[in-house]
């Protein structure tokens, strides 16, 4: 990327377009996170659940030449490893923590294990809808070549702000995670939509790790998630519980993400890689700005096991 | 939904109700009529087979064997679901309310067939329509976790009778109300059940309430029926006598005249600290408490009680303020404590007062364990003195326990109360500060527990003691405060303090 044309303000371009860009994970992982916690529980499996759509997206991808078919492959890959979560957590005794990081390690696992043949092979990218074509200037073009998950991604965090509201199964959800008893006393089953909206919320994490294979940064190494979907689960109580502050948190996340690229490109060459550890250096702020020995969290699921 | 809410009262039998656990039999054979229309009140001690029979009633248990009719036929129920479809509902003693939601939100997710999609504006017309035909008054639109807990009690109510149940059982509705809202909660019931609109069951261990709201009782004692009749006929004695037999209940010690000249052991200045929010804070400006009185501090819960003895435990850091035991500075460490002679006995001693997990003999040597009989720390730790100490505790508190390593947490409420009275009273108390002993234990717990108080009182302790039963408090203190919105607002000599008055500053009307 050459920024020398416009000068500095290919810095706020390029954090525009890297916040589009890198956020798109953050948006899915986050916003199936919130389900799940929502509804009273936490999967921390999510990082190894986003680098196994990755790989399967990936894969399939290669074999079919069909990135949309990758996409529903990563998607049903993460749905898989959601049932799976919520379907162990039932039992009594079971640690939804513990069980979350032992997922997050072996769908790391098990994507190296299957995705070795695939690091080599290119796969065909999802689509993106070039919104900057009416610019001349290189830089507005790439900034505002928009992936249609991005999209989608939005759409989808207006859509569940509603649902969550309007919607019985939205209320449902809000029940089970505030209170099991009031839910049982409602002939509500709590483990019952706890594993539906941890399978949703592993799906959705699927579909991050198959934009991050299929289109940025586009190939399958096993360094691709670099702990992203940790983060992303870090974002949801960073978003207070709240899909429209989840999309928001993405969007910031990515755009300090893009901070260290867009330093780089406008030829700064000394101290950038401090600014790619922007994000997590934002991470830590923010939740010790967010923390507080005495109170308890406002707008946190009754049920949550950090919480209580 | 619209023709359900204007159902009549409707009326429920059981007939040789008996629930067997294995061996034990839970309730035996009993039978009990609550006519359409009455109020009807269930006494009975903690373990005396209220909950087990409401239970049958509502589904939630298959009885051994035994009858149910409502409106005179006899009627299968399998499952709370089938009693609902009946119109027989219930409200529990803590709250089923889920807190995040708003009351609107309540109300219609927990009809049985719900929509899709909500459509709120339709659904606001018919609850609008609904509540004019309500005596009852509460804001449906904010987070019933910011209502208040009358106005959450009154909204339980409201669900059942949304719901089209017209036949409530209340469980203990009154136990978190000040006595003002327990009045109206209570009242207005009463009004619905007098116009033929509701028939209620309330299971209630306060006579006065008994007295003033039902018609008929039943009593219940270790599983049996022990007693019924109209609530006219009955005093408060014959009640109290088919509800414990005729087991000795522990006297409380006649109180020894509070001499106004003795020392003040606690004083209280200034404080101030952030409450569990954190918006909020507590300010307790000026409290003393001096040996040989017991002093009271009512409140509706949440008011700052919980946070004050937390900074008074150590347990809460304080913004400002000092907190003095006979004129050292007191910062609750565990040497201070030992020092000051102060001791402790929290809320949910299980919870705040014990190691769950450790034994009956450890939990009640917490305190003493690492010093020796003239308080030198030891270097080593003697299993054997902790065993005979804890014996003879447990033998001089009449804790019930299967065995001294018994972990703590398989004992019965009162029992733990026990144990935790036997840590904190032996040995030289000169403050003791104490809070909410006596919830949920049964009758004569709670009259021991109070003795044992009273007593250390009559020895000289200077007592501060937080309760939400203001029974307990008018029992027990020598002057009651009053602390709502996190300052202690008003203060009166138990002769004369009126319930009316402490009621009106619970509510914060002053």
């Amino acid at each position: 990327m050459d920024a020398t044309g416009i000068g500095l303000w290919g810095v706020p371009l390029a954090i525009l377009g890297g916040a589009i860009r890198v956020s798109t994970p953050f948006i899915f992982v986050s916003i199936g996170e919130a389900i799940t916690e929502r509804s009273g529980r936490i999967n921390l499996g999510l990082e190894g659940t986003l680098v196994f759509g990755a790989m399967t997206a990936y894969a399939v991808a290669v074999k079919s030449g069909s990135p949309w078919l990758g996409l529903i492959s990563a998607a049903f890959a993460g749905l898989c490893f959601g049932l799976f979560h919520g379907w162990i957590c039932k039992f009594p005794k079971v640690n939804d923590i513990a069980i979350g990081i032992a997922l997050m390690l072996f769908g790391s696992g098990l994507a190296f294990f299957f995705g070795k043949p695939f690091i080599q092979p290119s796969a065909p990218d999802l689509p993106a809808i070039p919104f900057g074509a009416w610019s001349d200037i290189p830089q507005v073009r790439a900034a505002l070549d928009v992936n249609v998950l991005f999209l989608i991604g939005a759409a989808l965090a207006v859509f569940l702000w509603w649902a969550f509201r309007n919607t019985r199964a939205g209320l449902i959800v809000r029940v089970v995670g505030d209170s099991s008893d009031a839910a049982r006393a409602m002939g509500l089953n709590p483990n019952t939509v706890r594993l539906v909206t941890t399978g949703v919320g592993g799906a959705l994490a699927g579909i991050g790790g198959a934009y991050l294979s299929l289109y940025y940064p586009g190939s399958w190494t096993e360094r691709i998630s670099s702990g992203q979907g940790l983060m992303a689960v870090a974002l949801v109580i960073f978003a207070r519980w709240n899909p429209l502050g989840c999309f928001a948190a993405a969007l910031l996340f990515g755009g300090a993400g893009a901070l260290g690229p867009a330093l780089q490109s406008v030829g700064v060459t000394q101290g950038y890689y401090l600014f790619y550890a922007a994000p997590y250096i934002l991470t830590l702020i923010i939740m010790i700005a967010t923390s507080s020995p005495s109170r308890t969290l406002a707008g946190a699921p009754g049920e949550l096991s950090i919480i209580k | 939904m619209s023709s359900s809410f204007y159902r009549k009262a409707i009326g429920a039998e059981t007939i040789g109700m008996t629930m067997r656990f294995g061996a034990f039999t839970a309730l035996d054979d009993v039978s009990i009529k609550v006519p359409a229309g009455s109020f009807h009140a269930l006494l009975g001690e903690n373990g005396a087979g209220k909950s087990t029979l409401v239970k049958c009633m509502m589904g939630f248990y298959h009885p051994t064997s035994g009858d149910m009719l409502v409106d005179g036929r006899e009627v299968t129920i399998a499952s709370p679901r089938d009693a609902s479809a009946l119109g027989l509902g219930m409200v529990y003693q803590h709250f089923t309310l889920v807190p995040s939601l708003t009351g609107a939100e309540n109300l219609v997710i927990s009809r049985e067939k719900v929509p899709g999609v909500i459509d709120w504006r339709k659904e606001r017309g018919a609850l609008a329509a609904f509540m004019s035909g309500m005596p009852f008054k509460v804001p449906l639109d904010v987070k019933v976790a910011e209502l208040a807990a009358g106005e959450k009690q009154k909204l339980e109510i409201i669900k059942q009778l949304y719901l089209g149940r017209n036949f409530l059982v209340l469980d203990e509705p009154t136990s978190v109300l000040t006595p003002g809202e327990a009045q109206e909660v209570l009242g207005l019931v009463r009004d619905m059940t007098k116009a033929g609109d509701l028939t209620v069951l309330m299971i209630s261990h306060k006579f006065h309430e008994v007295t003033a709201f039902a018609d008929d009782i039943t009593v219940l004692r270790k599983g049996r029926l022990t007693g019924t009749g109209k609530v006219s006929d009955l005093s408060h004695r014959e009640m109290a006598t088919m509800m414990i037999g005729d087991q000795p209940i522990a006297a409380l010690d006649s109180r020894a005249e509070p001499r106004p000249d003795a020392e003040i052991v606690l004083k209280v200045k200034a404080l101030k600290a952030p409450d569990r929010t954190g918006l909020k804070s507590i300010d307790i400006a000026d409290l003393g408490v001096r040996s040989g009185e017991i002093v009271g501090i009512a409140g509706i819960s949440g008011n700052g009680q919980k946070e004050f003895l937390e900074v008074l435990a150590g347990q809460r850091a304080r913004e400002a303020g000092e907190v003095m035991v006979r004129g050292t500075a007191y910062a609750a460490t565990r040497a201070e404590a030992r020092a000051l002679n102060v001791r402790l006995i929290p809320e949910e001693p299980l919870k705040n007062a014990c190691a769950p997990r450790m034994t009956v003999a450890e939990n009640i040597a917490f305190r003493t364990f690492d010093v020796d009989g003239s308080g030198k720390p030891v270097s080593w730790i003697s299993a054997g003195a902790i065993k005979s100490f804890s014996a003879r505790l447990v033998e001089q508190f009449k804790v019930k326990t299967a065995s001294l390593s018994s972990p703590i947490a398989s004992l019965s409420g009162g029992n733990v109360q026990r144990a935790v009275l036997a840590r904190e009273l032996t040995g030289e108390v000169d403050l003791l500060i104490v809070s909410n002993p006596c919830f949920g234990l049964d009758f004569s717990a709670v009259a021991e527990i109070r003795a044992r108080i009273m007593k250390a009182r009559n020895a000289g302790a200077a007592v501060l003691l937080m309760s939400e039963d203001l029974d307990e408090l008018l029992e027990l203190s020598d002057r009651i405060l009053v602390m709502s919105d996190g300052a202690l607002v008003y203060e009166a000599p138990i002769a004369q303090a009126s319930v009316q008055t402490i009621g009106e500053h619970m509510a914060g009307h002053h």
